[in-house]
């Protein structure tokens, strides 16, 4: 398989040892160790749902605010956001064209990401530590 | 001082210009021709295609899928009315097909990355069992969603 794959590459890139866009072996490791984490942290989700999906407000705002549940809450936002814009990054980059049609979606993604951390994160505070103080 | 015209391509141009009528691809002088990247409109229509383009779907439906979340997360936080405003919203019909939709994407993402990671490290590439493994990540979407709803109907949720 690598074999094959090696033959349409020229010796002059071989030596360079990278790829057509130059760089990217850092976005893809970010990728992979995010996802990795998002496994246990998305069944944590999915199967949390179910159980608080009937909860009345005050059931569910002492649930999160427990320090597990609150911290758990917090991780699955900020690395799931960091997930996502990773990814999708890709994905404008594969199929949209156009420097400014690219880059304005690229920001966009970029703001969109950090901003719902952000929001995320002060609500899993404020609930958290105002609920527990209640 | 002249500089004679440099040849990188050994073959005579008329014979590489007819060469290039029958080829694919342009390659340059000297460079071995490359592959075209396989393409939509040629390609027989097989399970890891669908695969791949259904792991990009679930991936931009859990983009919407994030945003909800912490729209849930801000409603919890504004308050009673808002709470309950909100989770009437994903109550309502709509919002429980939404959120079967995303709990399917979710899953499906999960499924399909181990099985990218697999690939990865270079392993998995037979068709067979590139096929098989592709399957095996829609069938554990497909139970893993019906569990985590069935679990929901359990507890009286929907």
């Amino acid at each position: 398989m690598a074999g094959t794959s090696a033959n349409f590459r020229t010796p002059l890139s071989r030596a360079r040892g990278l790829g057509a866009a130059k760089h990217g072996a850092g976005h893809f490791i970010a990728e992979r160790v995010s996802g990795i984490a998002l496994i246990p942290l998305a069944l944590w989700a999915a199967f949390s749902g179910p159980m608080l999906a009937k909860g009345d407000f005050a059931s569910v705002s002492t649930w999160l605010a427990q320090p597990l549940n609150a911290v758990l809450a917090g991780l699955l936002v900020v690395v799931g956001f960091f997930h996502l814009r990773l990814q999708i990054q890709v994905v404008v980059e594969d199929y949209v064209e156009g420097f400014v049609a690219k880059t304005g979606l690229l920001l966009l993604n970029l703001f969109v990401c950090v901003l719902g951390a952000a929001l995320g994160l002060f609500a899993i505070l404020k609930v958290a530590l105002l609920s527990g103080a209640l | 001082m002249t500089l004679a015209p440099r040849r990188l391509n050994p073959v005579p141009l008329h014979e590489s210009l007819r060469n290039n009528e029958s080829q694919m691809t342009e390659a340059s002088p000297g460079v071995r021709e490359r592959p075209l990247s396989p393409h939509l409109q040629v390609w027989r229509w097989h399970v890891t295609m669908a695969g791949s383009i259904l792991h990009r779907g679930s991936l931009i439906a859990l983009y919407v899928g994030i945003l909800i979340l912490v729209g849930w997360l801000l409603s919890l936080a504004a308050g009673p009315d808002a709470y309950a405003s909100y989770m009437g919203l994903l109550g309502s019909p709509l919002g429980k097909l939404v959120l079967l939709g995303l709990t399917f994407a979710l899953f499906f993402n999960l499924s399909s990355m181990v099985r990218h990671m697999i690939w990865d490290v270079g392993k998995g590439f037979r068709p067979k069992f590139a096929d098989t493994m592709t399957i095996a990540s829609l069938v554990f979407a497909a139970v893993a969603t019906a569990a985590v709803w069935l679990i929901a109907a359990s507890t009286g949720a929907l």
